[in-house]
């Protein structure tokens, strides 16, 4: 009885694998970063050029990384929810501006609205290549000594919002008392 | 449609079918032609993240090209691949490497040919001397096979 068993049980485990394997996205590539300090940088603003926004800035809070362009899609599909996630004041949001044209990317805001605290302007792509960004929208949740605790690619809705980022930024809090 | 039109019509086509083959990374050689090849080697074995069945030379999506940019300043500057890989692999994981590295995490993967092989070979000499031990059949007894 075993003999017949044993490639039975083999070939249902293999299913169960590779039924497994075929529910997963291959274009969601895990961030290496994840439960380590965040890369320093160090960007003009887009709303005054003459200043610098650095890592400094985001450290001594919770904060978010959202990395967006105005010729990214997705980035238009997810502003809504960013202006609604500013709204409830949770976590400030800063941007980096990816690769874009600052002076649609000022328009864009004057015309949808300004979710971020601050945007840095990466015109070259540099600060994304040191923060694995690999496809706009992307959005990195960081704890306030710097830590990255989670990466969140395409784009944000209320759901994902509530599902991944609350608890996290709870547990954030809760872990500083 | 005369065969003179028809020929140019075909050549128009090859003409059109060849363009993947003019060069993607336009930019001039580096100085030192073992850097190059280095930068060369590189571009050859790294995953470009946003079309993912291409490596970075052969994609023209701009973060390929900036990666491009990034990978030859870090060749220019004397770096070792080693050190370029692990630049890389800090920022996008193992995945950006088209020859994934051994590690804890994949050793299985890297492992499983072997293990298979021995415990087929385990499983055939089992096999093998139960069978050796068994009382020949009347068949072959009779046949007298070798």
């Amino acid at each position: 009885m075993t003999r017949f068993a044993i490639p039975v049980v083999v070939f249902a485990l293999l299913v169960g694998l590779f039924w497994l394997g075929l529910g997963k996205d291959p274009t969601l590539v895990p961030s290496p970063l994840i439960g380590k300090p965040m890369p320093a940088f160090s960007m003009p603003r887009l709303n005054d050029p003459s200043r610098a926004l650095t890592d400094a800035d985001l450290r001594g809070q919770v904060s978010l990384l959202n990395v967006w362009a105005t010729w990214c899609v997705g980035c238009r599909q997810e502003h809504a929810t960013l202006l609604a996630i500013s709204k409830t004041g949770e976590v400030p949001i800063y941007g980096l501006n990816w690769k874009d044209d600052s002076l649609q990317a000022r328009a864009w805001l004057q015309r949808l609205g300004n979710p971020y605290a601050a945007i840095g302007v990466d015109a070259d792509g540099r600060v994304a290549i040191d923060w694995g960004v690999y496809g706009a929208p992307e959005t990195f949740l960081m704890a306030p000594d710097g830590t990255v605790l989670y990466k969140h690619i395409a784009p944000l809705t209320m759901e994902v919002w509530e599902r991944e980022f609350l608890p996290r930024i709870r547990a954030a809090r809760g872990g500083q008392g | 449609m005369t065969r003179r039109r028809l020929a140019l019509l075909l050549l128009a086509w090859a003409v059109g079918c060849a363009t993947p083959a003019l060069a993607i990374d336009a930019d001039e050689p580096l100085p030192d032609p073992d850097r190059q090849a280095l930068y060369k080697r590189l571009t050859h074995e790294v995953r470009c993240l946003v079309c993912q069945n291409q490596t970075l030379a052969d994609s023209t999506a701009p973060l390929a090209a900036d990666l491009r940019r990034e990978l030859r300043e870090l060749v220019a500057d004397g770096r070792s691949e080693d050190e370029i890989k692990r630049f890389l692999t800090e920022r996008y994981g193992d995945f950006v490497l088209y020859r994934p590295r051994f590690s804890a995490r994949n050793a299985l993967l890297w492992l499983a040919p072997a293990l298979l092989l021995a415990g087929g070979l385990v499983w055939l000499y089992r096999i093998v001397r139960r069978r050796a031990a068994l009382p020949l059949d009347d068949d072959e007894e009779a046949g007298g096979t070798t």
